[in-house]
Order: structure tokens, then sequence, then C-alpha cells
């Protein structure tokens, strides 16, 4: 994960309030088992909007979010947040954040900044009146810095230091393996365990067929 | 010192206690892993030369895309081949158990655990999939988690987390007659809004929460991340003791004694205190519907769409506009009088056999209204055979009901079951959001019941409009 200290980029001004993963990508998109080039599914329903902000020339460029509050609600999909990346992202600015959208940025290098609403406000003004305006984001200091607006911004302190030293979170777990290890031993016999799997006996499933498709309404799917 | 069940539950798996601002290293009992968040973790820890650190605490199944037809062919869908096909795979190398299509285990990730009997109660359960707040219904501690926080969990079993607030939710009294716990959630998203859960892990309680069965317990606390929760939870019970005993994977003899043992002293302490607290009555609940397009735009069944001039806050009133435009509704318009194209039944939070239990109840004797299609979709495999050996698919069928293989299916339309533009459903499942159910399509989340009535009158409609219908006008 590459560090982050500071990003200095054009400012998108995303005027709406809870956009949802499904928003930011839709499911359509989740079919795909890599983990990078999502780019193209970044807001894809808005995108076929001319008048969407980033399809137009001063803002498609952006890489810094600023947007209303509760952004990120909805499904866990962390595809969201590599939509962002590969579009060149680097932060997203609002007033409040859905939990599990912060979580999945943090670990990912996005960085999720919580404005005053206020400041939110003052910044889309700006980024609409001068559009292709550009946006410091310090994260060592906290600021946000848009043509003459100084805005503070909060994201705790654990986040801040993994994103300024670009950790891996697995890595500083795995340090810990001893602890990881005492636990386990101290676990109670009650605690299921999935293997070896225990079931009621297989049965056979029969498999739906379209409505007036003219095949046997029921087939037998062979016995797992 | 007096502690909350979701405190409770967090001492319980810390791992390792957080200094200097980093967060707690918490363990993870169960793992529940489907297609469609995994590849890419299975991918990092490939790349990583990890492996997985208990493939006996995991267990994965293909849900999110499966077809819900013709499941003997191969999967039509590329795309959607290529991800299941991935999962078997990785469950292969990685030695992760499977229930694959066809099995007689297979089916939604929420739905399947819980039958399996490896959902219980005092467990740290996670899913990538932030309707794994289900579980908590069993007094677990149940939450969705992000694809890194997936490969995190398959390479150490733990997780970073920093502590959560908690929030009492209150529902006294009893449910009337038409009402379901699809209403109370429905409710209680509406009064606290979409964000109003955010931070928090909710702990429902009172009379009509203790009142509810396992399975509509998992349907109120299924939609919790709807209020923007982590997790939302109930402490166990009798009725949950009941429920698990005897599954597949309960505990027996000494280990279920130890277990229960342990479970008893799961709930939060008469003096424990809360970060917030909501009381609703449960009495006071109608059947409720959503007009808009997020789970806190939702009404009484009886109200009219919202006049979004009369808002007075300047965010929801926008947000109300590009709903109605998105929703194709009129100001004012009764709920009750909005007609719609499709019924969908199924999905984690109402396609247990008890949902479709109800709507067959409602159903039997019926025919469907002739504009409408209606898909019922069962929550696993055992649900579909379970219903089939009560008879229920037949009462489906003669009803003029679709009765499909189980899945995901149009609750998020990532298989070919889904909305075209423009149309409107009635659907039990748990997000209203645009495009959710296939571009362009239009939801209004309803519980089974009404789903059931409004199959039958093709207008968005409770199951007491349908005593109405048969009293003669002028009788």
């Amino acid at each position: 994960m590459e560090k982050f200290t500071t990003h200095t980029g054009i400012g998108v001004p995303l005027r709406r309030s809870n956009v949802d993963t499904d928003q930011i990508i839709p499911a359509v998109y989740l079919k795909r088992v890599t983990r990078t080039g999502f780019e193209d599914a970044l807001f894809s329903a808005w995108r076929s909007d001319p008048a969407f902000v980033l399809n137009q020339d001063a803002y498609s460029r952006g890489s810094v979010l600023v947007a209303g509050p509760d952004f990120g609600t909805g499904s866990s999909r962390e595809h969201a947040v590599w939509a962002l990346n590969d579009y060149g992202f680097k932060a997203v600015l609002a007033s409040r954040f859905a939990d599990i959208f912060r979580g999945n940025s943090g670990k990912q290098g996005l960085l999720a900044a919580e404005l005053a609403q206020e400041d939110i406000e003052l910044i889309w003004k700006a980024l609409e009146t001068s559009p292709g305006l550009e946006v410091t984001v310090d994260l060592e200091r906290k600021l946000v810095t848009c043509g003459d607006i100084v805005a503070t911004f909060h994201i705790d302190d654990y986040t801040r230091w993994r994103l300024m030293e670009g950790l891996d979170d697995i890595g500083l777990t795995l340090e810990h393996e001893p602890e990881i290890s005492a636990y386990e031993e101290r676990r109670e016999a009650w605690r299921p365990k999935t293997l070896p799997a225990k079931h009621l006996p297989p049965v056979q499933i029969k498999a739906a067929r379209p409505v007036g498709a003219g095949l046997p309404a029921h087939t037998e799917v062979p016995l797992r | 010192m007096a502690g909350t069940l979701a405190e409770k539950m967090w001492q319980e798996h810390v791992v390792r206690k957080g200094s200097g601002g980093a967060p707690d290293l918490l363990y993870i009992d169960l793992h529940l892993v489907h297609e469609v968040t995994s590849p890419q973790a299975f991918e990092g820890l490939r790349l990583a030369g990890r492996g997985v650190r208990r493939p006996d605490l995991t267990i994965a199944t293909e849900d999110h895309n499966t077809p819900t037809l013709n499941i003997d062919l191969p999967i039509a869908d590329l795309t959607s081949r290529t991800q299941i096909q991935t999962l078997r795979n990785n469950a292969e190398e990685f030695g992760v158990r499977i229930h694959s299509l066809g099995d007689a285990d297979q089916g939604i990730v929420h739905v399947v655990g819980p039958q399996l009997g490896l959902t219980m109660p005092g467990l740290t359960v996670v899913c990538g999939d932030s309707h794994t707040s289900t579980h908590g219904a069993f007094g677990a501690l149940a939450f969705g988690i992000g694809t890194s926080e997936v490969e995190h969990v398959l390479a150490t079993q733990t997780l970073p987390l920093a502590p959560f607030k908690t929030m009492a939710i209150t529902v006294d009294g009893a449910l009337r007659e038409g009402t379901t716990a699809k209403d109370i959630i429905l409710a209680i998203i509406a009064k606290i809004g979409t964000g109003g859960g955010q931070g928090y892990v909710l702990e429902y309680r009172g009379e009509a929460i203790r009142a509810l069965s396992m399975e509509a317990r998992m349907t109120i606390c299924n939609m919790s991340i709807e209020a923007g929760a982590r997790a939302g939870m109930i402490a166990p019970d009798e009725t949950t003791f009941a429920y698990l005993k005897g599954r597949p994977h309960a505990p027996e003899g000494a280990d279920w004694d130890a277990a229960v043992e342990h479970w008893h002293r799961l709930r939060s302490d008469d003096d424990a205190t809360f970060d917030a607290e909501v009381v609703l009555d449960a009495a006071e609940l109608e059947p409720f519907v959503t007009w808009g397009t997020n789970p806190g735009q939702g009404l009484p069944l009886s109200g009219r769409v919202p006049v979004p001039e009369e808002i007075p806050e300047d965010n929801e009133r926008i947000a109300a506009e590009r709903a109605l435009e998105y929703m194709g509704l009129v100001p004012g318009t009764l709920l009750r009088d909005i007609a719609v194209d499709t019924v969908f039944i199924g999905s984690c939070t109402n396609g247990r056999i008890e949902d479709l239990r109800a709507v067959a109840d409602i159903v039997a004797g019926h025919r469907k209204a002739d504009s409408v299609r209606v898909l019922v979709v069962p929550g696993s495999a055992r649900v579909r055979l379970q219903a089939e050996a009560e008879g229920l698919d037949q009462i489906f069928l003669s009803f003029g009901a679709e009765w499909r293989n189980a899945g995901c299916s149009m609750c998020l339309g990532m298989n070919p079951d889904q909305l075209k533009p423009g149309e409107r459903a009635a659907s039990t499942s748990n997000r209203n959001f645009e495009g959710r159910q296939g571009k362009g399509g239009r939801t209004h989340l309803v519980s089974p019941l009404v789903a059931a009535a409004t199959a039958i009158r093709g207008t968005l409609s409770s199951p007491a409009d349908l005593v109405a219908d048969t009293v003669p006008a002028n009788a």
C-alpha cells in the first residue's frame, strides 16, 4: 500500500446525500474476480447522463470527491472503494460516512475525510464557481485547502497512522500470532466447527423450469 | 461492572487489547463465504503465499448470482459462471467446505448458517455481506465485512476492530393481526433513519421481540444494516435454544449443557447503560411499505405518497423529490392505489419457511392478479424441500406464481431475475435503492403478508383488504 501524506488534485462536487454503494458500483460489476480495472464501473448508472459531474471536462480528471452526508451506505462491497481508486480518486470528503465503507477505504489507501457539512457546502460552491479548482488534502495536519477555504477534517488516529505508513493489516496482525494461538487454546468445546461436515441426509433437488418453455417441469439435479 | 450484551460478547473475543488508538484484535468463531466478495480475498492469499488458518471455522455457499431456473444446465451468464467456478476452485485449493448449486444445503448464506445449526449464541460471525447482521438474532455478534477483511479473517481468523457503541431498541406491546417482524424493522428504520444506527450495535428487546419466532427475529436483525448499524442482536432465550436443539451442528451431550449455561449469561445486565435508546409500541404498528429509494423512506400502508414541499429539511426534501421522480409516483397518491408489475417473495430477509407458509396461507384458493408476475424464491434448497413436503409449492403454482430454486435472486438482480426499466415491484427483500432489482426497476419493500395480498389484488394491499373485498359494498 502506498504511503499517503498529502494529495492535491481536482475537486469533484457530488451534491447528493446517501450515495449508496449500489450507486457507486452496481451489483452487475461484482461478478468480476480480479482486483483492478473497475474504473468504468464507477457511478455507471449516473455516467450515462451527460450532465453528470464526471462527464464534464473540468471535473473528469478529478481525484478528490466532495460528497453529501452518509456516503457509502448499503452493501458492504469493497468494489466501491476499488472503483473509486481505479478511477483515480485519492480522497472522499463528506460530513458522514457509512461504517463499512469507511473501514474498507482505510484498508485500500483511500482517504475518507470527515468534514463539517458547512465546510462541504463552501467547498461545493467554490468547485462549482471555478470548475477544475484543486483541493489539497493534508493528512499529516488533517487539513483540507480549496482556494481560500481551509477546513479541518476528522479521521481516527489508527487509520491515519496506517495510511501514512502504508501498512498492510494482515502483516500487522500476524505479528501477534502467539496470542491468537493462545486464544484458540482457551476456546470452549461447544463452539461449532464446519468440518467434519454434518448435515441432514442428501436429497435430490429438482431444477425449476421457465414458465411455458416446453421443457419437462421438473428434472432432478444429479445428487451431490 | 454492568455490561450490555454486545459489550460482553466483545470482551469474550478480545485476543489482544489495542493500545495507542490501535483497535482490539477480535477472534472470529464463524466465517461465511460466498462467490461475490471472496475471489479477490483468495487471490490476495495466493499472492502473499498465505493459507486459510481455520478451514474448520469457514463455510462457503453459492447464492448471489446463482440462477433460479435450469440449475442442472451450465450457467448461461459467463461472468456468473466464472465467479462460481472460481469459488469452487478456491474452496478446493484451500480446503474450505462448500455447498454448491444442486446440493441440498445450498442457499443464501444467511439462511444456510442457521439451518445447519452453525449459527449459535455467543459467536462472532462475519461474512463479506452486509446482511450478516441476520445471525444476531441468536445472540451472536454478527456483522458484514469487506473483501480485505475477508482476506484478513481467512489468513488470521481475527479482525482488528474499534469498539461499537450500543443502542437499545425496545419494542413493547404485541403486534396486531396482519403486522409482522418486517413491519417492526421498517418502522424502526423510518424512525431512526438510514444513518441512525451508524457506529452502533443495536440490541432489540422488549415484549414484542420476545414473542417472535427465531425466523422473525432474523428478519429484524437482518435489516439492522438498513438503519446504518454494523450489527443487530437479540439476547438468546428458550426460543433460541429450542430452535437450535438437534440441528446438525448444534452441540450435543455435555457440550450442549455447557453451551446453554454459557448462553444464559448472554444478556444485558439490568443496570447496563446504552449509548442510545429507542422505544416503539408494536401495538401501534400497521403494515409498512416504502415509497422511495432508501429503506428509511417508508410509511404505513394507509398513508399517501409524501408531498416533498411539505418536508422542511433541505437534504430530505431533495432526496424525496429525487426518489419520487425515480419511482414515478405522484405526491399525495394513496399508497393502496399503487399498482405493481411484479411481486418478489424471497431473500435473506423473508425467504425462510415461515415466510413461505404465511404467504401460502393467504394465497391458497386465490388466483394472482393477471397483471402481476409472482416469483417465489426459497432462501435455501432445504427451505424449498420443506415447502414441497408441506405442499406449499402446489399452492404457489395453482395461484399462478413461479416456484424457483434457491438463491438471492431478484433481491439484488445479479442473476437473470431482474426488473425491467420502469417496472414496479412489491418485494419482501431489504433494499429499494435505485436499480437494485434491475436497472430502472422500482421497488417497494413489504412484508410477506403485504406481498401476498398485493399479488392477489395487483395494488399494494394488506390481508385486511382481502376481507373487505369479500364484503359487498352495500352490505
